[in-house]
C-alpha cells in the first residue's frame, strides 16, 4: 500500500484531471442555457452584402435587445453548399436566384423567397492603373491581367454575361469577350477575392458589383465606365431557411430587411431597389 | 533495479519506499484507474477522428461513378499540375536544403538560431499568412517583386508562384529531417575523415549524405506531402485558374462548391497519393532514421 504522501499526490492529480476533462462538457451545457436566453439569429450572406447587412444585424439589435445577429459572408454557390449539407441557420440571402433555387430544391427552404435588393456590375482597376486601361474595350489587350470570380460564383456569371454583351459596342465586337477571358489570370470564389486582388495591385483589372466600391477603397481603385443600357442587373433573393433555430425572429430579420428602413440601408450601401414592394 | 531486490517483493535494502510497483501487483489508486481509462480511448478516439473522414470520403461515391469523372479535363489538368509543381517544389526544397540542413547541424550557420527559427517559421505560420506575405514580397508592388519587374519577370498568377508557396510552406519539413539526420552521423567517423584529408564539402558529400540517406528520403517524402496538400498560400499569391495554378487541393474546393462526384475524385486521388508517401516514410521509419539505430543499423 502506497504510503499516504504518495496517495494524497494521486488524489490531487486524479481530481485536477477529473475537473480538466468536465469543464468542456460545463461550459458546453453553460452556453447553451445562455443562448436560450441570449437568442443568436444565423444569417447566410453573399460576400457582396458584407457592410450593409454588417449595418442591418446591428439596427435589428437595438430593437430586439437580448437577440446577436451572426453573419457569415461567402460566395453564394458556397452557402448553398453548405446548407445542402445541413448547416444550420435562420436566413439566406443569395446573390442570385440560381443558388437560390439550389437552395429550395435541397428542400432547405421555408416558404417562398424574395427579391430585396438589386446590384449593377463595374469594371475596376487599381488607382495607379498599372495596365493604362480608360476604356472597357482594352480589356481584350494581351498581356492585360483579369480577375473574376469562378463561374459558379454569381459574380462569376454576371460577368461573364456582362462581357458577351459588351461585344454589341463598337471596338469591342464579335468575340471580343473570348479574347477578354483569354486574360483571365484568376478565378476567386467570392466577389471580394476580387477586389482585394486589384486593390493589391496585382490585377489590371476585375469585374466586381457597383456596390463594392466602398469609400474605404476610394484611394485603391478606379471604375472603368460600362454602358448602363448594357449592364446586368443582379437580383438579391432573401428567404427564411427551413427549421429555422430562431423561428419567429428569423422571419422577423427577414421582414426588416424588406422593409423601408431596410431598404434605406441597403440604398446607402450601393445596392438598388428590389422592383416590386414586398 | 538493485541486484539486491527481491523479485516480486520490496527490495531488501532499506532507502525510501518503493515508488514502482513491483512487478505483476495490481495499484487501484484513482490516478491509475484514470490513467488507464485515456490510455484505453485515446487510440480509439483518434482512430475515430482520423479514420471516420477517411471512410466517409472512400464510401461516399460508388468507384464507378468516381472512374466516370477520371476523364474530366479539369481533374486531369489538376492532377497534372499537382504532380509537376510537387516534385518541383521539392526539388527546390532539397537543392537549397541539403546545405542549410548541414550548416545548421554543423553548428556553423551564421546567426545560427536565427536562421533556424527562420527557417522554421513557414510551419508555424497559417497558409494564408504565408500567401499573404509572399504577395507583399514577391506581388507586383512587393519588395523584391519591383526588382523582378524591371527583370521583366512577374510571379503572381503563374505556376512557378504555386511551386513558390509550396516550397516556402514545406521547406522546413525537409530541412528538420535533414538536420537531424546529418546530427545523427557519428561524430567520429566525420574526425577520421577530416583527418584523413577530407575537407567539409567531402565530410557532407562523401560522409554524411550516404550514412544519412534515409532520413533525407523521409524527410523528402513529407516535404513532397505538404507539397501536395499546400492550399491557402497557393490560393493567395498564385490565384486560382485551371491548369495554371489550380492544383488538386483547390480544385476540390472549387469542385465541392458545385460538383460533389467530383470532388470525391479528388480527394481521393490526394488520399492514395498521400497513402503512398506514407508507405514510403514508414519504410524508412522501420530502417530506423527516427531514433533507435545509429549509422550502421545497430541499437545505440
Amino acid at each position: 500500500m502506497a504510503p499516504p504522501w504518495i496517495r494524497a499526490r494521486d488524489a490531487i492529480v486524479a481530481l485536477l484531471v477529473g475537473s480538466a476533462l468536465i469543464q468542456p462538457f460545463s461550459a458546453a451545457a453553460a452556453s447553451h442555457s445562455k443562448s436560450t436566453s441570449a437568442v443568436t439569429v444565423t444569417v447566410f450572406a453573399a460576400a457582396s452584402l458584407t457592410e450593409a447587412f454588417d449595418e442591418l444585424a446591428r439596427d435589428f439589435e437595438t430593437a430586439h435587445p437580448g437577440t446577436t445577429v451572426r453573419c457569415s459572408y461567402a460566395g453564394s454557390q458556397q452557402l448553398a453548399a453548405q446548407l445542402a449539407a445541413g448547416a444550420r441557420a435562420d436566413v439566406f440571402a443569395s446573390a442570385d436566384t440560381r443558388w437560390m433555387s439550389d437552395a429550395v430544391s435541397q428542400g432547405r427552404i421555408d416558404g417562398e423567397p424574395r427579391v430585396f435588393a438589386r446590384n449593377v456590375l463595374a469594371v475596376i482597376v487599381p488607382a495607379a492603373n498599372p495596365a493604362r486601361i480608360d476604356r472597357f474595350q482594352q480589356l481584350a489587350r494581351p498581356g492585360v491581367k483579369l480577375v473574376i470570380c469562378a463561374a459558379s460564383v454569381p459574380a462569376g456569371r454576371y460577368a461573364r454575361e456582362l462581357l458577351s454583351r459588351l461585344e454589341a459596342v463598337p471596338g469591342a465586337g464579335p468575340g471580343w469577350s473570348a479574347k477578354v477571358l483569354a486574360n483571365v489570370v484568376s478565378e476567386e470564389d467570392n466577389v471580394r477575392g476580387v477586389v482585394g486582388k486589384v486593390a493589391l495591385d496585382e490585377a489590371d483589372a476585375g469585374i466586381v458589383y457597383r456596390s463594392d466600391l466602398l469609400a474605404s477603397l476610394r484611394r485603391a481603385v478606379r471604375m472603368v465606365p460600362v454602358p448602363d443600357s448594357l449592364n446586368v442587373v443582379a437580383e438579391y433573393p432573401l428567404a427564411v431557411v427551413k427549421d429555422a433555430p430562431t423561428g419567429a425572429l428569423a422571419r422577423a430579420f427577414a421582414d426588416f430587411v424588406c422593409s423601408a428602413e431596410g431598404q434605406r440601408v441597403l440604398a446607402a450601401h450601393g445596392f438598388r431597389a428590389a422592383l416590386a414592394t414586398p | 533495479m538493485s541486484p539486491d531486490a527481491v523479485p516480486g517483493g520490496a527490495p531488501t535494502v532499506a532507502g525510501p519506499p518503493a515508488l514502482t510497483p513491483p512487478p505483476g501487483a495490481v495499484r487501484a489508486t484513482p490516478l491509475a484507474v484514470l490513467g488507464g481509462a485515456w490510455f484505453a480511448l485515446a487510440p480509439i478516439l483518434l482512430a475515430g477522428l482520423v479514420g471516420l473522414p477517411v471512410v466517409g470520403l472512400l464510401t461516399r461515391v460508388p468507384p464507378a461513378a468516381l472512374l466516370a469523372r477520371l476523364g474530366d479535363g479539369a481533374v486531369r489538368d489538376a492532377l497534372a499540375l499537382s504532380l509537376v509543381t510537387g516534385l518541383a517544389a521539392t526539388a527546390l526544397v532539397v537543392a537549397l536544403g541539403l546545405p542549410v540542413a548541414w550548416l545548421l547541424a554543423r553548428g556553423r550557420m551564421p546567426g545560427g538560431r536565427g536562421v533556424e527559427a527562420l527557417v522554421l517559421l513557414p510551419m508555424v505560420m497559417p497558409p494564408t499568412v504565408a500567401g499573404f506575405a509572399l504577395l507583399m514580397a514577391f506581388g507586383r508592388a512587393g519588395l523584391a517583386g519591383r526588382a523582378l519587374a524591371v527583370a521583366g519577370l512577374s510571379l503572381p498568377f503563374t505556376t512557378a508562384a504555386t511551386v513558390l508557396a509550396q516550397a516556402f510552406m514545406s521547406a522546413p519539413f525537409f530541412i528538420l529531417a535533414a538536420r537531424a539526420g546529418f546530427a545523427a552521423v557519428d561524430p567520429r567517423l566525420l574526425d577520421a575523415a577530416a583527418s584523413l584529408g577530407a575537407g567539409e564539402l567531402g565530410l557532407f558529400a562523401r560522409v554524411a549524405l550516404p550514412l544519412s540517406h534515409r532520413a533525407l528520403l523521409a524527410g523528402a517524402a513529407m516535404c513532397a506531402a505538404r507539397a501536395l496538400g499546400e492550399f491557402g498560400a497557393t490560393i493567395t499569391f498564385a490565384g486560382n485558374l485551371r491548369g495554371v495554378t489550380q492544383t488538386m487541393p483547390l480544385a476540390v474546393y472549387v469542385a465541392m462548391q458545385s460538383d460533389l462526384d467530383t470532388a470525391a475524385l479528388l480527394s481521393v486521388l490526394l488520399l492514395v497519393m498521400a497513402l503512398l508517401l506514407l508507405l514510403g516514410l514508414g519504410a524508412a521509419a522501420r530502417s530506423g532514421v527516427f531514433g533507435g539505430l545509429d549509422a550502421d543499423g545497430r541499437r545505440r
